[in-house]
């Protein structure tokens, strides 16, 4: 490389600061955000956001603001649904090891807006200004598609906490013979392979505790979303004549007295527990700080960092985020958080950014010790600077695997101990 | 600074935030850091399945990755994940690893097969993994500390002939029993 195009190259890169800074019309007035991180969010993202910029730069200063004081996590939920944990305590995380470890400041309060103009996030405990803000809020039920539907009464279990619990004691109470109903919505939603691997351990658990049961599933999708072939593998290995996999079936209405729901408002299907998962769109707060995009759905970002296509200096990743080919996954907001760590890291101190390299990798169990896995390594294309898979890493387990269920638990391990400390 | 640039900034601004072609392509760190999801961060891994990477050897880490990758050596997740890696960032993310701190954990240990691996240790293992396992010559990995869970399943492969051994190490372990295997890895997973 010549001279020239490196100091050219520099230029830009610095340019592209410059820029944005100059955009938000805002920075040189607002010296109180100054070398501040702002962290909306607690869970697979926001933890990992806020470790990787004080791991690459302690000079800034990170405050990671979640309404709760614990996080649990979404993937591994189902197994406690289906009798594999005794509790959600393996699943669940604190923050105090992470805030001393990396010196983040953890902030318990309700975020009710974010300023893009001012560059302050407001909260319940009071203003945050900031210079980067970045929001992983998750994801937030489109329950208005639903009528009647109430989370008390028929789970969605979408959010792993209080609803997972409600979900299991539910199944245990249901007397033996009884039918479940699980409602998918359509994709995109939170993880993809999800209610499948849920399917099968409910199915796991009538076959062992509730002899004579069903589960009928109800996919408002035309086909099995993720690992189709792995998954029927497995429900005709394990679960023949307990799981009744029914394409193409919308639920749009509920009967919380007749415990009944209705496809496309017409045909009613009875059921003795009833999990809806109801259609989704991006968390609360993007909505809020107007985030999201034409469709009402979902926040559109800059694909090399993450940088909303509303607001300068605020980045959006995990669920909430239009990633491209990545899945909404955990792994994929773990991975996301970090390519956004780091380009913002590099932002903050005038330095060029680096192209974005991330991977998602999700394991479902189909029984009590086997697991399945889907891969993939993703990059930004070139031309069309979409978020790509690579070629050939895009892949699914040969079979159900022993092996892969011992892999599972290794990951839920790494990656809570990971976002933790 | 800033002024006198910011209105060729501001021209060249939509460019500079449409192209990635004026990014840098992805580092060893970007590319690492999304291996600690399975790894742990700075490949100092807290899952008892999954081997630590943080210290290994980079010419180990590289063959073993190029094996992934020709299938001769298999795999469940590596053999897909490493297909998207070009060589060079094969090593660069070898690179990373190796200049981490290497990892060890808190696996217990049968203190009576410890012992007994010791012996086949320095009968067997010594020339090649040397200083207990800490330390690499080229190709042989570091195997001091890793996770006992994750030693068993190497060694059970190395057994089972699933996992290909080399033609020097083939010489040293053919007389070896599944008990010597086992006591192996608990010697292994007890160094700190």
């Amino acid at each position: 490389m010549t001279m020239e195009r490196r100091n050219f190259l520099k230029l830009l890169g610095a340019g592209a600061g410059v820029a944005t800074l100059g955009l938000a019309g805002c920075a040189t007035t607002n010296k109180a955000g100054a070398r501040k991180v702002v962290v909306v969010g607690g869970g697979y993202g926001g933890t990992i956001a806020a470790k990787y910029i004080r791991m690459q730069d302690p000079t800034i200063e990170v405050t990671l603001i979640e309404r709760n004081d614990h996080f649990v996590s979404c993937p591994f939920s189902n197994l406690y649904i289906g009798g594999l944990l005794p509790d959600l305590s393996s699943l669940t995380i604190k923050y105090d090891q992470l805030a001393t470890n990396h010196g983040i400041k953890v902030v318990q309060a309700e975020v009710t807006g974010i300023d893009a103009k001012a560059h302050v996030v407001k909260t319940s405990a009071g203003d945050f200004p900031y210079e980067k803000c970045v929001v992983s809020p998750g994801i937030e039920f489109r329950t208005n598609e639903i009528k009647g539907y109430d989370p008390e009464i028929m789970p969605h279990a979408w959010k792993a906490g209080p609803q997972t619990v409600l979900l299991r004691k539910q199944l245990e109470a249901m007397k033996p013979g009884g039918t479940v109903i699980l409602s998918i919505p359509l994709a995109p939603f939170r993880c993809p392979p999800g209610p499948y691997e849920r399917t099968s351990m409910i199915a796991m658990y009538l076959k062992e505790h509730k002899p004579g049961s069903k589960i009928i599933v109800l996919d408002a999708n035309p086909d099995i979303v993720s690992k189709k072939g792995l998954f029927l593998k497995g429900w005709e290995k394990h679960y023949k004549g307990i799981i009744d996999y029914r394409p193409a079936k919308k639920v749009t209405e509920v009967d919380n007295k007749n415990m009944s729901v209705l496809v496309e408002g017409i045909e009613e299907i009875k059921g003795d527990v009833i999990n809806i998962i109801p259609p989704q769109k991006a968390g609360h707060i993007a909505h809020v700080a107007g985030l999201v995009g034409d469709d009402g759905k979902w926040c559109p970002v800059r694909s090399f960092d993450f940088e909303s296509r509303k607001y300068p200096d605020i980045h959006v990743i995990g669920d909430s985020s239009i990633a491209g080919a990545m899945p909404k996954s955990g792994y994929s907001a773990n991975s996301e958080a970090k390519v956004c760590a780091t380009n913002l890291v590099a932002m903050m101190n005038g330095r060029k950014m680096t192209e974005m390299s991330a991977i998602n990798t999700c394991y479902s169990y189909l029984s009590a010790k086997e697991a399945v896995s889907v891969t993939g390594v993703y990059r930004v294309n070139a031309s069309s600077q979409a978020i790509e898979a690579v070629p050939g890493s895009v892949g699914v387990s040969a079979d159900l695997s022993e092996t892969e269920a011992m892999y599972a638990e290794s990951w839920i391990r790494n990656i809570l101990v990971e976002m933790s400390s | 600074m800033r002024k006198k640039w910011s209105g060729l900034a501001l021209a060249f601004g939509a460019m500079v935030f449409s192209a990635t072609a004026y990014a840098v392509p992805p580092t060893a760190e970007i590319l690492s850091y999304a291996c600690a999801g399975c790894h742990g961060t700075s490949g100092a891994s807290a899952g008892p399945s999954m081997p630590s990477l943080a210290g290994q050897s980079k010419v180990f880490f590289i063959d073993a990755m190029k094996k992934f990758k020709s299938g001769e050596r298999s795999g469940t997740v590596m053999t897909r994940l490493v297909k998207g890696y070009s060589d060079e960032q094969i090593v660069a993310m070898a690179d990373f690893f190796a200049k981490q701190k290497r990892a060890t954990q808190t696996t217990a240990v049968d203190s009576a097969l410890v012992a007994q691996g010791k012996v086949i240790y320095d009968n067997a293992c010594k020339r090649c993994h040397l200083e207990n396992g800490k330390e690499f010559e080229e190709d042989t990995p570091v195997v001091a500390g890793q996770w006992l869970k994750y030693l068993q399943i190497q060694m059970g492969e190395f057994r089972d002939g699933k996992r290909k051994i080399s033609e020097k190490k083939a010489e040293k372990v053919k007389s070896l029993t599944a008990a010597d295997w086992e006591a192996v890895a608990h010697f292994y997973a007890s160094q700190k």
